[in-house]
């Protein structure tokens, strides 16, 4: 038996954020509590190195290496970069919450590298082992981040939940695997698609495909696996929730597109069903009882959960230009959630946590800038043109009805209308409530600045969307 | 000069739109000044640039540009997008835009300069002039329908400026709703040649005529219509909304409730004649429907004779003018509907010019006379004013048609054509237009003398405080001045008569009547001599002269006859000053009519069948159920667990077992 060495050169950047998570691992050990910022810096410099590296080797074309478990492609590139990026203003808008709480350590961040690390194996993974080793390593990751703040009892509560339930969940995906394995007799993506098609043994197939599902469907959050979300996006510290509540939508929706396009497309019409279960639960749940929540964080969680049955939506059209569409609306949601959140910690301070729906009244008189920065969020996470959100919804459900299944839009669009309720609210709240502080808010000039790039982005995509939408469908029509 | 054309087109919107952004968002910060400067500069970016346009379009003879600049999304294969048409017709209208703005835009300087709402007043003006150059730029239904209604906004915003004043919020609800009358109109018309052409694109529709020129449909079983004509008709609606033609004219009186620059610049020279453009640049549709003509015709005439003769009752300066705004708005459409659209878009220009100056001339008074608009109050103004009552002399007789004078030129090519028009009503309109002569000389003169000369009838303090507003007010007058007397001269032969607008303008051979008109000065070097000479000759040189003469007579000879011929024609002054009705009608049958089916609406369906059952019952049951999924949301770990469990049996349930 030969051993071939494998070719490196597609996992570049992968190599790349595991050494430099290693040696920030070092180096904050050697450093002083004030000098601390140098890890903040090491960690920010690693990202953007990160996406020129990518960016420098980007390709449509898909090559594969590690004996076909790993896949570098369009898709692959596009998402590792959106990653980089999310996990860039994760840290910047952290850095002053944590400071605040005696949380600026360096755990944080090399747990946050790793994090993208397993992201971005997940992204690239096209073998079972692959996708299991990303999973696993993404979720320990963050399992730590959510019990960061050791001493506060909600926190280690909502670690606790978060762990024993992807425990259960990642049970029940290997147990999956197995299954498929045991009727296609491999583990690599693309023979497991060219033998499933062929299988007799339909039972044993869907059985498999089950319990696979409800591993992915708990990653992203959908109902009925979604009773973590708000639990844990409440009790984590607002700094961590913003993680959990992006970068890791992306590597969600890749490890679903790889799971079903790449692994399962030959039979998609034995998963399309189960899928559209899912959705149309998580439209249901995730925007009815937003309605109910008080809680910002808990609201933006169900909100999640909501826009996490749009995103599948597109996979459920099963074509390249539903998988597009749920690729940009991944993208697109990141990047309102990290909007969203940033303005809870904006307005939180030290001994303060803005968490409550009523910390938002009448923000427009203490900051009519901030409040508009809101307001674009809002209108877009409830999808009103022309911001980003209004095209995301659109694509998902133009694919949806090339695909004949009108009524699935329309029962879509049904639900984000119920959900628009509770965006609304909110700028209700903001702009026709009484004020109850009058403090100013004071943040710094990195994080002000950078929300209101967030924010504009939102805006001004929606204004362009052409570029950004027409990558997608590139990548995805190229792999 | 300028590589690619396009650049300069987008600037010249962008430039103003910045000046308002500048001058509205950040008002606080640059202070009164930054804010006029930035609107200013952004307003003479434009207007220089759009002279450049209409030197390379009109004097260089550059050819039509007709593009998109940015689309925003295309959908079932209809283009939603941003994009300009640039030929003759639009690269006039620019530059009297951009100019009228520009003057305005520094009068107001003066004009304003004691209101607490400078900055907004600047922000909104700029915001004005971006969208009445993306109206009339456009190349699409869409940008059109765009910018129709966003100069209706900033006109409702204006007229509604001092919004302390409960007459100014009353007049700018007016404005506003007798607006959405003709923009449904509007709308319904647009959605109608989607439905026909499939395409908001001027070019493909113009170039798709033939298609449709025949087709019928059938609102009304049995009652088949051309297509073309609803089209047009319906159109039209919306053109007789902004360019307020009977009878939805209501508004624009009550829209002088507004500062003065605004009627000047809004209500007078730019945003009414929207609607008169839009016809023009319509002029391939319209000739093709002479149902369509004659109806544009007869409102036009009815609003210019009969509007004019509401001015001869009022006291108020800006409300005189402002009749006189609808009386010529009239006379615009009626040569629209005589298929002479040259001339209407000719009027439009000369109009713009002298009607901006009058108004400008009104307001230097208004503000000499802090802020008394009661002529009965004025008088002799004359030696006070020496700058404002030489050009607003000058204004007024380029209204009545002094032969020379630019609305002489505008004027008498409307009514020559018009009275070779041969379509149904022709003749109506034709003795429409001609009183209409007779009365605008009387209203305008009667205006003029009891201002400018007679007695002083103004109380001790006014007077002793009379003096010339500063320059950066009487400037504007000048400037203003001069188009108004030079420009009829310079453009009739090309414009009215000659092939100035080129292929942006379509008549039919047969409804050629400013070619007809042409034929009679036919031989003559200078079309513009030949009618002056003419004009002696003619019937509107000798009803404007006794216009003159009657407002002399009435208000300088004999000023006690007025009064007694109030009393003796009680009934008819009772029937004027009343308007006609109008506000009477609408304020019982359609104010008050819907404010009925209104009560009935809310007290029946909305309360009993929407709110009890439809909103609140929905929202009870969503609040419902979202409560009970709150319960169960435990908050224990077992209860999750729990929950997957069942939602993996679930899924086995449904979609394996059947499976067996």
């Amino acid at each position: 038996m030969s051993f071939e060495i494998p070719d490196v050169m597609p996992a570049l950047p992968e190599i790349f954020i595991l050494s430099m998570a290693c040696i920030i691992l070092v180096v904050d050990l050697f450093l002083s509590k004030t000098s601390r910022g140098a890890s903040y810096m090491l960690s920010q410099a690693t990202l953007i190195i990160a996406v020129l590296i990518t960016v420098a080797t980007f390709s449509e074309a898909s090559v594969l290496s590690f004996s076909d478990t790993f896949v570098r492609d369009g898709i692959a590139d596009v998402l590792k970069i959106a990653v980089y990026i999310a996990t860039f203003m994760v840290f910047l808008y952290a850095k002053d919450y944590l400071k605040d709480r005696g949380l600026f350590k360096g755990e944080f961040y090399t747990l946050g590298l790793f994090a993208v690390l397993g992201m971005m194996i997940l992204i690239s993974a096209h073998n079972f082992l692959t996708i299991y080793l990303g999973l696993e390593l993404l979720s320990l990751s963050l399992y730590a981040m959510v019990a960061l703040h050791r001493d506060s009892i909600q926190a280690s509560e909502a670690a606790m939940k978060y762990f024993v339930l992807g425990a259960i969940a990642s049970g029940m995906l290997l147990y999956g695997m197995s299954m498929i394995y045991g009727i296609t007799g491999s583990l690599d993506l693309a023979v497991i698609s060219a033998n499933a098609a062929n299988v007799s043994d339909n039972i044993v197939l869907i059985f498999g495909i089950v319990f696979l599902l409800i591993g992915v469907a708990f990653k992203l959050g959908a109902v009925p696996f979604h009773m973590w979300v708000p639990d844990v996006y409440q009790g984590a510290p607002t700094a961590v929730t913003i993680f959990i509540g992006s970068a890791p939508k992306l590597a969600a929706f890749a490890m679903l597109m790889r799971l079903l396009m790449d692994g399962l497309g030959s039979v998609s019409a034995q998963w399309q069903d189960i899928l559209i279960l899912l959705v149309l639960l998580s439209l249901a749940v995730g925007n009815i009882v937003a309605i109910a929540q008080v809680n910002i964080k808990r609201m933006l969680a169900y909100s999640t959960i909501s826009h996490i049955g749009f995103l599948m939506l597109g996979v459920v059209a099963g074509t390249e230009e539903g998988v597009s569409a749920s690729m940009f609306y991944a993208i697109t949601y990141t990047l309102m959630s990290l909007g969203g959140f940033a303005m809870i910690i904006l307005l939180s301070r030290k001994g303060f946590e803005a968490e409550k729906l009523a910390d938002f009244k009448g923000l427009n008189q203490r900051s009519p800038w901030y409040a508009f920065l809101m307001l674009i969020l809002m209108f877009s996470m409830a999808g009103v043109p022309p911001f980003l959100g209004f095209w995301a919804k659109l694509s998902v459900l133009s694919a949806v009805i090339s695909v004949d299944l009108v009524w699935l839009a329309v029962a879509s669009v049904i639900f984000s209308i119920i959900g628009a309720f509770y965006y609304l609210r909110v700028i209700k709240i903001m702009y026709f409530d009484k004020a109850e502080s009058s403090e100013p808010i004071h943040c710094s000039k990195d994080m002000s600045l950078l929300i209101s790039v967030n924010a504009f982005a939102v805006l001004l995509i929606g204004l362009f969307p052409g570029g950004l939408l027409s990558l997608c469908l590139n990548v995805v029509s190229a792999s | 000069m300028f590589e690619d054309m396009q650049t300069v087109y987008i600037w010249i919107v962008l430039a103003p739109l910045i000046g308002a952004i500048i001058a509205g968002l950040f008002g606080k910060v640059v202070g009164r000044t930054g804010a006029h400067i930035a609107a200013i500069a952004g307003v003479a970016i434009a207007f220089i640039l759009s002279l450049y346009v209409f030197k390379d379009i009109v004097i260089d003879g550059a050819q039509a540009f007709n593009g998109a600049v940015y689309t925003w999304l295309v959908s079932d294969g209809v283009r939603f997008e941003v994009g300009f048409l640039i030929d003759s017709l639009s690269a006039m209208m620019m530059v009297v835009v951009t100019f009228v703005s520009l003057m305005v835009h520094i009068y107001t300087i003066g004009y304003m300069k004691d209101d607490d709402g400078y900055q907004r007043f600047f922000s909104y003006i700029a915001l004005f002039t971006f969208s009445m150059l993306m109206l009339v730029m456009s190349n699409n239904f869409l940008q059109l329908f765009f910018g129709w209604e966003a100069v209706g906004l900033v006109s409702y915003l204006l007229i509604g400026f001092w919004y302390k004043k409960p007459t100014a919020i009353y007049a700018n609800l007016k404005a506003f709703l007798v607006n959405r009358v003709g923009d449904f109109g509007f709308l319904l018309g647009i959605a109608a040649v989607l439905m026909y052409f499939g395409s908001l694109d001027y070019a493909t529709v113009f170039n798709n005529v033939d298609k449709v020129n025949n087709l019928t449909m059938s609102i009304i079983p049995n009652q088949d219509w051309s297509v073309i004509t609803v089209i047009c008709i319906l159109l039209f609606i919306g053109a007789m909304g902004k360019s307020a033609q009977i009878p939805l004219h209501v508004w624009l009186p009550d829209s002088m409730e507004g500062p003065t620059p605004i009627s000047a610049l809004i209500h007078a020279a730019t945003m009414v004649t929207a609607g008169i453009y839009m016809v023009a640049r319509m002029s391939p549709l319209f000739e093709l429907s002479t149902t369509a003509l004659s109806f544009v015709m007869v409102i036009g005439a009815t609003t210019a004779l009969f509007m004019g003769m509401l001015g001869l009752v009022q006291n108020d300066i800006k409300r005189v003018i402002a009749y006189s705004t609808l009386s010529q708005l009239g006379y615009m459409t009626v040569a629209l509907g005589a298929s002479a659209y040259g001339a209407a878009v000719f009027h439009l220009m000369t109009h713009a010019f002298f009607k901006a100056l009058l108004f400008l001339g009104a307001g230097a008074v208004i503000i000499a006379m802090h802020h008394e608009q009661d002529m009965r109050k004025m008088g002799g103004l004359r030696k006070y004013l020496p700058i404002t009552w030489f050009t607003s002399m000058i204004g007024s007789l380029a209204l009545i048609g002094t032969p020379g004078f630019a609305g002489f030129f505008s004027k008498d090519s409307i009514i020559e054509a018009v009275g070779h028009s041969t379509i149904p009503g022709a003749s109506y309109a034709y003795f429409a237009v001609l009183a209409g002569v007779f009365i605008t000389a009387l209203y305008s003169f009667r205006l003029y003398f009891m201002v400018f000369h007679g007695k002083e009838r103004m109380d001790e303090h006014t007077r002793s405080h009379l003096h010339e507003p500063s320059w950066v007010v009487t400037l504007p007058l000048i400037l203003l001045a001069i188009p108004s007397v030079v420009i009829g001269y310079l453009y009739v032969d090309s414009m009215a008569f000659g092939n100035f607008f080129g292929d942006a303008i379509f008549v039919l051979p047969q409804h050629d009547v400013l070619g007809e008109v042409a034929k009679m000065f036919a031989g003559a070097s200078s079309i513009a001599w030949a009618m002056m000479l003419h004009s002696v000759f003619t019937l509107p040189f000798w009803l404007a002269a006794s216009g003159v003469a009657t407002a002399w007579f009435l208000y300088m000879k004999r000023p006690d006859i007025p009064a007694v011929i109030q009393q003796r024609f009680s009934l008819i002054y009772t029937i004027l000053i009343n308007k006609y009705g109008f506000d009477r009608f609408n304020e019982i049958v359609f104010a008050g009519g819907s404010r009925a089916i209104g009560k009935i609406c809310w007290r029946y369906f909305d309360v009993k069948l929407i709110d009890t059952f439809v909103i609140n019952g929905s929202a009870k049951t969503v609040g419902w159920v979202s409560l009970i999924l709150r319960r169960m949301q435990t908050g224990y770990l077992y209860t999750y667990a729990f929950a997957m469990i069942v939602g993996l049996c679930g899924l086995l349930l449904i979609f394996v077992y059947p499976l067996k």
